[in-house]
């Protein structure tokens, strides 16, 4: 046996740490990096959950905004609701929602009974929405910017630390003014 | 009769087993039998993105019924195959796949394993030609033959001494 061989069981080692290493230093394997991102926003006509008027892409576009996914079956959308609340009340930021899934007189109640924080309430009850943009878990959340391109997907809750070291970056990247109001 | 408990546990066995393969109750109506054959095929391969380790068919969950339902729709509408991975590709990512694309990322995963099996065989035909080697009769060098004759020829005249 040559010398050089003797390093064979070193290499192999070396390989099976580095691939192990890499292995577990993986994200959570359920956060499913997004098809969709530097992506137009998939074109849609749907309705708004507030009166039922006709809503469709063109309408949200101009200026970037954030598009949140939402079920009152959620828990989860529950838990960040007090976040997308805060986060309307202090930025300059639109938020709109995508009613995922969901009864359309439930969700109006569960808007007044916790807070609306957004613009506007996208229907999308079939979830055919939901599939064109890919949504597999609600909660989900997307930066669209002003020509209508996803910068940006979070799957699972927007918390403060998603906001100010995630979200918040990207939309103020995108040109949005979003200084802490004066207390 | 003292087959029958063993009998009973066997079918309760392969009963826990067989829910498994008939998750996907919904049924859609195809035209023809191929088709149906294609939207069997289609969700089979394709893998639920809310759950890890999962097929569309196989899965309860409900964004794996609006996957399929999605799939059954595109398949009645006469899309390819192709047509239909692509879009959902675009929408879910290379996750939704359980047939990886060949691409550079998936090269190690396609090829790796047929790479592994010519290394072990060159490992293998290393081997064996170092044994044929080691088992061959070594010819004797000149100097060698040179001590083998000097020998027999004294042992030849111890002998007649």
């Amino acid at each position: 046996m040559s010398r050089t061989s003797l390093f064979l069981p070193l290499g192999l080692f070396l390989l099976m740490a580095f691939m192990l290493w890499r292995g577990f230093a993986l994200n959570d394997p359920h956060e499913l990096p997004s098809a969709l991102l530097n992506q137009p926003l998939p074109d849609f006509q749907k309705t708004r959950l507030a009166d039922g008027a006709p809503v469709a892409r063109e309408d949200l576009l101009g200026t970037p905004f954030l598009l949140n996914v939402w079920a009152t079956w959620c828990p989860t959308c529950k838990a960040e609701h007090a976040e997308l609340n805060r986060i309307a009340a202090r930025y300059a930021v639109p938020l709109v929602g995508v009613n995922y899934k969901d009864d359309g007189p439930a969700a109006r109640a569960w808007l007044a009974r916790y807070g609306d924080p957004y613009r506007l309430s996208v229907v999308d009850e079939d979830g055919s929405l939901g599939i064109e943009l890919g949504v597999y878990g609600a909660p989900e959340t997307f930066i669209v910017d002003g020509d209508g391109i996803i910068r940006y997907k979070r799957v699972g809750a927007v918390d403060r630390r998603v906001w100010e070291e995630e979200i918040r970056p990207v939309l103020q990247n995108l040109g949005l003014p979003l200084e802490e109001p004066p207390a | 009769m003292n087959r029958s408990p063993l009998k009973a546990l066997l079918g309760a066995v392969l009963l826990a087993f067989s829910t498994a393969s008939f998750a996907a109750i919904d049924t859609y109506a195809f035209e023809t039998a191929a088709e149906e054959a294609r939207y069997k095929a289609l969700i089979d391969e394709l893998r639920c993105p809310k759950c890890l380790n999962t097929n569309l068919s196989g899965s309860d969950s409900p964004i794996s019924a609006d996957l399929r339902r999605t799939v059954a729709t595109m398949v009645q509408a006469g899309k390819g195959d192709e047509e239909i991975r692509e879009y959902l590709l675009a929408r879910y990512g290379d996750f939704i796949l359980y047939r990886p694309r060949v691409m550079p990322a998936t090269y190690v995963l396609w090829f790796g394993p047929a790479l592994l099996f010519l290394l072990a065989l060159a490992f293998v035909a290393r081997l064996v030609r170092r044994q044929r080697r080691a088992e061959a009769p070594v010819p004797l060098s000149p100097e060698e033959q040179a001590a083998l004759a000097r020998l027999s020829q004294a042992v030849g005249e111890n002998s007649k001494a």
